[in-house]
């Protein structure tokens, strides 16, 4: 088990009179090496969902497990142990403008380094060859040494999608991880995820704002809406009118990466020309479970 | 069709109530500003102005001659070992407290997670020392610990020391509260140390900030010096306090023009770390 919900429920600022219900009664059970998609409108709850499996937010009701962990019963270094085996790609990347890429990178690994490493490596980069390989799956090693202010959007996105390959968690959670990307570099940015997941055979859940991709790319497809957990399916038994309820979208238009109009290929719809078959993974072929 | 939801009302919420504390700032301010006396229209009297005239009238002009620089020389790098020797101790103060204050870099208050009141109860500490450091004037501290170490910068640097150690570590948590501290946060969610989610997320951010501050505490040092060096910790200070009980305001003169050229190289230093960690 990579982790389990049960009825989890969550209440920003819960103690305040303004709390603000983020999830309601959620419910999921992943098992090692499943790649799942959370896909719903802004304000869901995907991003509070993800913060609660990478146990920096407590939920207000509910029990999570988490590597076989309840992280909010663990004392304070078996939590950080547990913090550390866990990887978080932010939508917008948290890296200081005056850092350079390779360090971006490198900080990946604070969790798992003792302090001097980390100390020296301030001085001197305590590795080059590893951030360099992980830019590179993503197109960018001739960036290494730049200073992240001098990157655009989608690059920074992508020294943001490094740093965590360069941790390599047993845990991949991914908040949004390609919002600033155009559709090749996205293409290109999930199917690193996947194979990464896949060659480690470690968990990945992505929550996407564009549905195409979801659907091309993750064998497990999660919806969830003002809070609450409304599907939890295969790609293929994703009908257009259940994302139509999912959005609340009465003119047919649902979110993509490319922006272009999308509608479901097996409908009989215009096809929005997909690498691969729908539920495939170009790279390799989903493990079936 | 959903347009059941309420329409915002079209007013600001917040208006009432910041128009409310800027209300009550004013009328807090008045009558302290009359108790201080404060009468500005004072400062123009003719008769005031005559006196004020007599007093500088005496400062010209300094005092230019060889010996007498070779004196002010002296004074001004003792008076310069004091407040840098002074600042680098307030430093090694107020970097380790400072980041025990930060809230920005607690782990036991993501979640809130364990330890929580453990890590209150060290802020709560580290802020009373801090208090308590800065709360008695360099002054007092300089009295005090002339006792010990005898006439001498000693008791100057160790003074400068204790009071700007709370003044740094105060305003460094300060600082470092108050830029963008999700770099770090993140860190510290991914199992991080503090020490280096201080180092890797929110140095870079304000590494500027915390030097030009540092600066700036080093140029109130140098002032501070002065004072100590009235109640005999050496430097421009005691030599000013000698020329004052000489009335020779030549002399006075000179030390003041050397004050400013400090203040100006400090400005310079600051300008100039300011470009490098730009
Ligand atoms: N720190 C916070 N304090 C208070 N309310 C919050 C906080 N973070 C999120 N919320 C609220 O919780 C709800 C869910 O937010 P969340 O960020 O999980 O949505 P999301 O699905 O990630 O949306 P998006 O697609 O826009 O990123 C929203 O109504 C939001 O206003
Ligand atoms: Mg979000």
């Amino acid at each position: 088990m990579s982790f389990e919900l049960d009825r989890v429920g969550l209440i920003h600022d819960a103690g305040q009179a303004q709390g603000q219900r983020a999830l309601r009664a959620v419910s999921i059970k992943v098992a090692r090496g499943e790649r799942l998609a959370i896909i719903g409108p802004s304000g869901a709850g995907k991003t509070t969902l993800l913060r609660i499996l990478a146990s920096s937010i407590r939920p207000t009701e509910g029990r999570v497990s988490v590597l076989g962990n309840n992280p909010w019963q663990l004392n304070g270094s078996k939590l950080r142990q547990l913090r550390s085996r866990i990887g978080f790609i932010h939508q917008a990347p948290p890296i200081p403008p005056r850092q350079r890429a390779i360090t971006a990178v490198l900080a990946g690994r604070l969790g798992q380094w003792p302090w001097w490493k980390s100390a020296l490596s301030l001085i001197y980069p305590a590795d080059i060859a590893g951030p360099r390989d992980q830019l590179a799956r993503l197109d960018l090693a001739d960036r290494l040494f730049d200073r992240c202010d001098r990157l655009s959007g989608g690059q920074l996105q992508r020294v943001g999608v490094a740093r965590v390959l360069y941790q390599a968690p047993d845990l991949l959670l991914a908040d949004e991880p390609v919002s600033a990307m155009d559709p090749a570099l996205a293409d290109l940015t999930v199917s690193q995820l996947h194979q990464e997941a896949q060659s480690r055979g470690v968990t990945l859940v992505a929550s996407l704002h564009a549905v195409d991709i979801a659907l091309r790319w993750f064998p497990r497809v999660i919806g969830l809406k003002a809070g609450e957990l409304v599907f939890d399916l295969p790609p293929e038994k994703v009908s257009e009118g259940v994302l139509r309820d999912l959005y609340a979208s009465e003119t047919g238009v649902l979110p993509s990466q490319d922006n272009q109009p999308f509608h479901l290929a097996f409908e009989g719809h215009a096809v929005d020309e997909a690498p691969a078959g729908r539920g495939q993974v170009p790279v390799a072929p989903p493990r079936v479970i | 069709m959903s347009h059941s939801v309420a329409q915002p009302r079209l007013r600001d919420p917040d208006a009432r109530r910041r128009a409310g504390w800027a209300l009550l700032a004013l009328l807090a301010l008045w009558p302290l500003v009359q108790i201080a006396e404060f009468r500005p229209v004072d400062l123009f009297d003719a008769r005031n102005l005559a006196v004020m005239g007599g007093f500088l009238g005496q400062f010209f002009p300094p005092n230019l001659s060889g010996e007498f620089l070779v004196f002010v020389l002296k004074a001004t790098i003792e008076t310069l070992a004091m407040a840098t020797a002074g600042t680098a101790l307030a430093m090694l103060l107020a970097l380790p407290l400072g980041l025990v204050l930060t809230h920005s870099l607690s782990v036991s208050r993501i979640g809130p997670g364990p330890d929580r009141s453990v890590g209150e109860a060290i802020r709560a500490l580290a802020r009373m020392v801090l208090l308590i450091l800065r709360g008695i004037p360099e002054l007092v501290w300089a009295l005090l610990l002339v006792r010990a170490f005898g006439l001498g910068p000693a008791a100057g640097v160790l003074a400068i020391g204790l009071t700007y150690g709370g003044m740094l570590g105060k305003v460094y948590s300060e600082i470092m509260e108050s830029g963008d501290t999700r770099p770090a946060r993140v860190l510290l969610e991914t199992g991080s140390g503090r020490l280096m989610a201080f180092f890797y997320g929110l140095l870079p951010g304000a590494a500027q900030e915390l030097a030009s501050y540092t600066i700036y505490r080093w140029e109130c040092a140098v002032r501070a010096s002065v004072i100590m060096g009235f109640v005999g910790a050496g430097g421009l200070g005691q030599l000013m306090d000698q020329s004052m009980k000489m009335l020779n305001g030549g002399e006075v003169s000179t030390i003041l023009i050397v004050f400013l050229l400090l203040v100006l190289l400090a400005d310079a230093l600051s300008v100039f770390l300011r470009k490098l960690l730009a």
